[in-house]
């Protein structure tokens, strides 16, 4: 194998500030992984969701404060100067793979999912994903088929809610007796 | 594009672990990773206790609570709980502006602060594009490497000291004054500098700390005569390390391992040398490899650091000490704060001066990944900005919190006792971990 393309689930391709990011179908995403693996990038570094909720959509272009965006009240909301691209799908999944060589080679397999949709483990190929997978799904509520204990890692077992997500609110642990009569 | 471009003749599977196994195979427990399960001809015996190891206990370096489970003394199952410390550090910078957050990665992990704060600013700086002067490169590289020390000095004194070696931790925290001494010089901080802008530096090098680094710089390899003199020929010591808590490379690459756990098990990495950063490439030094992948190698990776890291301070004293009057931070107004006399006569100073502090620069849009070989391994940070004044993602690859992946797979047929030099010498520190 000589390119990306030839990656299961190919989707795109991009190099932008010398890194390189491969979209890959998320169905795939173990496959790709797998076969990548062979090609000698042995090392996952890191797992990581991102949550694009209003992105660049109108009437979060700040990130507190009113529907426009702009509040007197508070600095840094005076909106945007352009809208970012806009992505496919809300959440996105980032695999940070390292080939161990002279010079190492490190691209990111990323893979787009929305509300509701699961991302197939990884576990199988790489066993540190576990812990980066059960932190993802703990604090942005990405599922991870096949993983074997997906449960909550840094937020206690009864929590409610994915605390990274762009809609839970900074400060949203309700606090005992505030607002009481 | 190919996929693995230049790779050596040498098999992809072999490099760069270069040390025969400890053992033959994988321990890593086959159901979860991360979760040591009782046999289940074990468990059937009835004779299986399960205690409930920390999160509040001296030896677990902070709040990490192990569920073992305990045949007479042998650790048969072992669960990792972490998050006791998680403070949502990720979360938090998400509402601050990009200069406010350089202060939250340094409390991430509070032990090797400096590098931790580093992996950010380079993220940051990386997606602005941003070029720093090369006093503020090589000032980076000096207290980085101080700051290595530190956080192994750490590392010594508490290991040593939970195996019973008292002194050694009046010995380390020695030294480790000496380094807060520095830095309280520096940056007027003992800890949590902030010292590292976006851009450069915060300030300039103070007057009197070359003399000063100096001394140290000569009292170092004294000192870890000391530490070999105490430790390297004590039988306690090597009783309790040797042969404990093996981890493999194979092992540790599968489980992510990296820094001076990954060098212990024979794994020839580290991203100073094979993906320089700052000016690494222009320092000698040589990474040192073990390949027994016990406690012990560990505790001889960090001692072989140490005098590393004071080599390389040496020589970014040589270089900075001829580096008098050249700028510390670039010169671009739009990213980096104005200097403090001119607010007094330019209009346009305290104007930028005013956006930078109330609004926040602007960064472009984009998303990276980079990485720092941290006193733990790599520390890398994951940036996602919509070219706005405050990040969208921040995320931390925290090597703590990967190091603890390899507990269950080091605990292959240990001793309680052994637990507490196993969970030492991995090195996690908590608020890492939590994030």
């Amino acid at each position: 194998m000589t390119n990306w393309r030839d990656l299961p689930g190919f989707v795109d391709e991009k190099e932008a500030l010398g890194e390189t990011t491969v979209t890959i179908e998320t169905a795939e995403i173990r496959a790709a992984c797998e076969r990548a693996k062979e090609e000698g990038f042995t090392f996952l570094a890191d797992i990581v969701a991102t949550d694009y909720l209003g992105w660049g959509g109108k009437g979060v272009s700040g990130y507190i404060g009113t529907a426009s965006g702009r509040d007197l009240n508070h600095p840094s909301t005076q909106g945007y100067q352009a809208l970012p691209q806009l992505k496919p799908k809300r959440f996105s999944v980032s695999y940070h793979l390292l080939a161990m060589q002279r010079p190492p080679v490190r691209v990111r397999l990323q893979c787009w999912v929305d509300e509701g949709e699961h991302v197939p483990s990884v576990i199988s190929v790489w066993p540190t994903a576990d812990w980066h997978e059960r932190e993802q799904f703990d604090l942005m509520g990405i599922s991870f088929d096949g993983h074997p204990n997906l449960v909550r890692l840094l937020m206690p077992d009864d929590w409610d809610g994915h605390p990274l997500r762009k809609d839970y609110p900074l400060g949203g642990e309700p606090v005992r007796f505030s607002g009481a009569e | 594009m190919t996929l693995a471009p230049e790779r050596p003749a040498r098999s992809m599977r072999d490099w760069p672990v270069v040390f025969p196994p400890p053992y033959e195979g994988s321990r890593i427990p086959k159901r979860v990773p991360t979760i040591l399960d009782v046999p289940p001809e074990l468990l059937a015996t009835g004779d299986i206790m399960q205690i409930n190891f920390g999160p509040n206990h001296p030896s677990t370096h902070g709040v990490l609570r192990l569920i073992i489970d305990l045949d007479g003394e042998q650790v048969v199952g072992l669960n990792a709980v972490i998050g006791y410390l998680h403070t949502g550090f990720e979360k938090t910078m998400e509402y601050k502006t990009w200069w406010k957050c350089v202060t939250y990665p340094e409390r991430i992990d509070y032990v090797g602060y400096q590098n931790a704060e580093l992996a950010f600013v380079l993220a940051v700086e990386k997606l602005l594009q941003i070029e720093t002067p090369e006093k503020a490169i090589w000032m980076r590289t000096l207290l980085c490497e101080l700051n290595r020390i530190h956080s192994h000095l750490i590392f010594l004194g508490t290991s040593a000291l939970e195996l019973g070696a008292i002194s050694m931790f009046w010995y380390c925290f020695r030294e480790r004054e000496q380094i807060l001494d520095l830095y309280e010089m520096v940056t007027g901080a003992r800890m949590h500098t902030r010292y590292f802008q976006i851009g450069g530096l915060a300030e300039d090098i103070p007057q009197g700390f070359f003399p000063e680094c100096r001394k140290f710089v000569e009292w170092m390899p004294h000192a870890l005569d000391d530490y070999l003199a105490l430790l390297d020929r004590n039988a306690i010591w090597l009783e309790r390390t040797k042969g404990i808590g093996l981890l493999s490379g194979e092992d540790a690459i599968a489980l992510g391992q990296t820094g001076p756990n990954a060098r212990a098990s024979g794994v020839d990495w580290d991203l100073r040398r094979d993906q320089p950063y700052l000016a690494y490439d222009q320092v000698d030094f040589r990474v040192p490899v073990y390949g027994g992948g016990d406690v012990y190698d560990r505790y001889r990776v960090r001692m072989d650091e140490m005098a590393e890291s004071t080599r390389i301070v040496d020589q970014c004293l040589r270089r900075l000490e001829r580096m008098e009057g050249q700028p510390w931070i670039a010169d671009d107004r739009k990213v980096v704060l104005p200097p403090r006399e001119e607010l007094h006569t330019s209009m346009e100073s305290l104007i930028h001066h005013f956006k930078i502090v109330t609004e926040g620069f602007r960064v472009p849009e984009g998303e990276v990944y980079s990485a720092i070989e941290s006193p733990r391994g790599e520390s890398g940070c994951y940036l996602v900005s919509d070219g706005g004044p405050k990040p969208w993602r921040v995320h931390f690859r925290a090597p703590s919190f990967v190091a603890l992946e390899a507990t269950p797979t080091c605990m292959h047929e240990s001793l309680v006792a052994d637990m507490i030099a196993i969970v030492g010498s991995l090195d996690a520190v908590m608020g890492d971990t939590d994030r």
